[in-house]
């Protein structure tokens, strides 16, 4: 792709990537949460993809990498569900606690991020899997359509 | 005329699905018929999200909102869950028909139909 | 009552689960810690099924409710319904949970030997247990929409193991179909929840039933319902999916994937018999239900009359002997409203059909591994080639031979019995439906000898003489699913009073099943 492409990546990634986090933190108290949050943070792979070519992502993001941040993330939500296993499964145990406990108000309220209990932290699982699978699908498949020999 | 305009999303969901049905019965190319699926699967999830419209509600977040009637928060937790199931599908579906590309050198359904009986 | 019986219904749901994820990582380890891995965690699983199973035969319906402060609580204080996600299990939850925990622990041992030639077998193990994850799901859940969570997962990662020997074109093209049929499928039913939750405001399954007023919405959602689920489960007029996608699946998974189109036959008979119930016009759906039975016994055996290919005839007996389920089963609605028919005729034949589901997981899968094993060792699957295995392959032999007399309902084996409950009380309802049954069972007894005939006895071909045994890992898979067969013939009424009559009357009571949830609390 053409240097004002390639230029214009660079100057965009950052910024995709710190909305994509902005989504992530901010699903249990407005809009977002672990999928869309992680969606917005793969499609900066696929920005880069288009930009730089499959091979050259492809060099950075290695497959064994891609494979393990997404089992540890779908491992981290599972295990936050084993954490309320004292009660039931999924129990809220974090609310009240130092990590993320205050309660909030009723009804209408200003925005209070460390609320929520286990909901943010399985909202960052979530998206460490999805962001995780997504690239990975990405990377597969342009590095599926590449005619041998030619990088796209 | 106003009961036409205010069901004018569920008329939107049947277009859609009638759509989508004609392109997955008719259309030879592999790809047109993940097209279809993929149309037939936003049918649905605007389906979902149109049967949880409250007449003025706003969206169902308490930050900072106005104290309001608001719009019913599941259907849209169950499209989002659709979204995601559509977006695993599609993908799984796109990979397989490179797969069939590769053997048999095209996105024909008629070609690539080798099994019969 | 002690913490694993009290957990145990989302336990069975979590470990595989669980082990699914941390496959991938073990992998790196080796592959003979992996397998190991793999094999506990079945195990596992299979011992929390048992556990489970014990407790609701002795205590009735287990209620497990996730998040809340007991796991019994079903509504919260100041609610008046259930908004939680509910886990309720009854006797025919637990049914399907023992006959699929087998034939997943069968297969994955089974696919230790078989799988060996192949890469990427770290995913191949993931899919496995994601695939047993949808099986549990929809087996234990009672609530709808997580039934459609859990069968999507089912159908991916289905599709994934039926495309998993990408080098053959027959089973990318048999995954490709299968992923479309259930995508189509599932979104049906997505339309179908919609449409409840549109106006009763509820998920649950008891809930909807509780409140359930049969407008033409509902009939429209039950349209949508019967049409998901019968495509889902490979009857007719929804069957064409089913040879192409499972003959070319990777060996040890096709007794899992059969697995898994029993349990979506069981979803059916969930919403039929606990959403619907009573309040639906009974004969036409239950008529509706003998019609797609009849249709799918007659026009599996004698598709699978004219084949060559040893894994796509028994394939084709798949669709054959789903038939009687439906069949029994359509019995048992259409007179669900008459108590004196159901005592007399209508709970023998809903208890028959549904003995036949977990005989047909056993000796079913039993030979659909038989076929691969004659793959595996032979490298061909056209019956015209083979000849005279008999000699070479004796286990092979005597478990085919076990599955062969079971399926075509030769007594003292399970499948005699169980048809002959179909056979009886169909008689009594219409006596034409037996007699095609019966044509459909000396039909079956016919393509199995022909089998027989041409794979195991005569001569043995001189291109065959080196041919061995299969592996020791194989005998064990398959050996567990002849020890059930085996096991289930030898004491069929402990079986049927145990097991079978428990998931009947918990289907049939289907008060029982809404109060569990709204009425207990």
């Amino acid at each position: 792709m053409s240097k004002i492409v390639r230029t214009t990546a660079r100057f965009l990634t950052p910024a995709i990537l710190l909305y994509g986090l902005y989504l992530i933190m901010h699903g249990h108290v407005s809009s977002g949460g672990g999928f869309q949050g992680g969606a917005a943070f793969a499609s900066s792979t696929a920005l880069l993809i288009v930009a730089f070519g499959s091979k050259r992502v492809a060099s950075y993001l290695k497959e064994h990498l891609l494979v393990t941040i997404s089992c540890a993330g779908a491992l981290m939500f599972i295990i936050l569900g084993f954490a309320g296993m004292g009660t039931t499964f999924f129990y809220n145990v974090f609310v009240g606690s130092p990590l993320f406990g205050n309660v909030p108000a009723h009804g209408p309220n200003p925005e209070d991020i460390w609320t929520g209990g286990t909901v943010p932290l399985m909202n960052i699982a979530v998206a460490l899997n999805v962001v995780a699978g997504l690239s990975a699908i990405l990377l597969a498949m342009a590095g599926a359509s590449n005619e041998p020999g030619e990088d796209k | 005329m106003s009961d036409i305009l205010i069901n004018m999303p569920f008329f939107a969901v049947a277009a859609l699905i009638c759509v989508s049905l004609y392109i997955m019965m008719t259309q030879r190319n592999l790809i047109k018929v993940v097209m279809g699926i993929t149309l037939f699967q936003s049918a649905v999830n605007l389906f979902l999200v149109a049967l949880g419209y409250r007449t003025g509600g706003v969206a169902p977040a308490y930050t900072s909102g106005p104290v309001h009637l608001m719009v019913l928060p599941v259907p849209q937790a169950m499209t989002l869950t659709s979204i995601v199931i559509g977006v695993s599908t599609t993908a799984l579906m796109l990979s397989l028909i490179i797969h069939i590309y590769r053997h048999t050198g095209s996105t024909d359904a008629e070609k690539s139909r080798r099994v019969k009986g | 009552m002690d913490a694993l019986t009290l957990h145990s219904p989302i336990l069975a749901v979590t470990i595989p689960l669980l082990a699914a994820f941390i496959t991938p990582l073990i992998g790196r380890a080796g592959p003979r810690t992996r397998d190991v891995f793999v094999i506990t965690s079945l195990v596992l699983l299979e011992i929390v099924v048992v556990v489970l199973a014990r407790d609701v035969y002795a205590n009735g319906i287990r209620i497990y409710t996730l998040g809340a402060l007991t796991a019994t609580q079903t509504i919260p204080e100041a609610y008046m319904v259930p908004v939680r996600l509910i886990l309720e299990v009854d006797g025919l939850g637990v049914l399907m949970a023992l006959a699929s925990s087998t034939v997943a622990l069968a297969g994955a041992i089974y696919s230790v030997a078989s799988i060996r030639p192949e890469t990427g077998q770290d995913r191949f193990y993931t899919l496995l247990l994601l695939l047993t994850v949808g099986m549990m799901g929809i087996q234990l859940t009672g609530d709808l929409f997580n039934m459609f969570v859990f069968l999507e997962i089912l159908s991916i990662s289905g599709a994934a193991l039926a495309a998993f020997r990408t080098r053959f074109v027959d089973a990318v093209e048999g995954g490709f179909k299968y992923i479309i049929v259930s995508s189509v499928s599932a979104l049906l039913l997505l339309l179908a929840i919609g449409l409840f939750y549109g106006q009763y405001n509820a998920l649950n399954i008891a809930a909807i039933s509780d409140a359930m007023q049969y407008t033409a919405l509902d009939k429209i959602a039950l349209a949508l319902l019967i049409a998901a689920l019968l495509t889902k489960c490979g009857a007719v007029p929804s069957h064409w999916w089913v040879p192409d996608t499972y003959t070319p699946a990777p060996a040890g998974t096709s007794p899992i994937m059969y697995a898994s189109s029993l349990t979506c036959l069981a979803a059916l008979f969930r919403v039929v018999f606990s959403l619907y119930g009573l309040k639906m016009s009974l004969a036409t759906v239950g008529w509706l239900i003998i019609i797609a039975g009849v249709l799918s016994m007659f026009i599996g055996v004698t598709m699978a009359l004219r084949q060559t290919d040893i894994k796509r005839l028994m394939v084709y007996h798949v669709v054959s002997q789903e038939g009687y389920m439906l069949l029994g089963a359509g019995v048992g609605l259409a007179v669900l409203g008459d108590p004196q028919a159901v005592a007399a005729y209508g709970r023998e034949a809903l208890a028959g059909g549904l003995f036949h589901v977990i005989n047909n997981a056993f000796f079913k899968g039993l030979l659909l591994l038989t076929a691969e094993a004659l793959l595996f060792q032979l490298g061909t699957r056209d019956l015209n080639k083979m000849g005279g295995m008999g000699r070479n392959m004796k286990w092979t032999c005597a478990f085919f031979l076990i599955g062969a007399l079971a399926i075509s309902g030769v007594p003292p084996f399970n499948g005699f019995s169980s048809k002959l409950m179909i056979y009886e009380a169909s008689y009594q309802f219409n006596p034409m439906l037996t007699i095609i049954a019966l044509i459909v069972s000396v039909m079956t007894l016919a393509s199995f000898t022909k089998v027989f005939q041409s794979a195991f006895t005569g001569p043995a071909l001189p291109e065959y003489r080196q041919v061995r045994e299969v592996p020791l890992s194989m005998k064990v898979g398959m050996g567990i699913l002849a020890t059930a067969t085996v096991a289930i013939s030898l004491f069929p009424s402990q079986v049927v009073n145990g097991v079978i009559y428990p998931a009947t009357d918990a289907l049939l009571n289907q008060a029982g099943y809404i109060s569990a949830v709204m009425g207990g609390g």
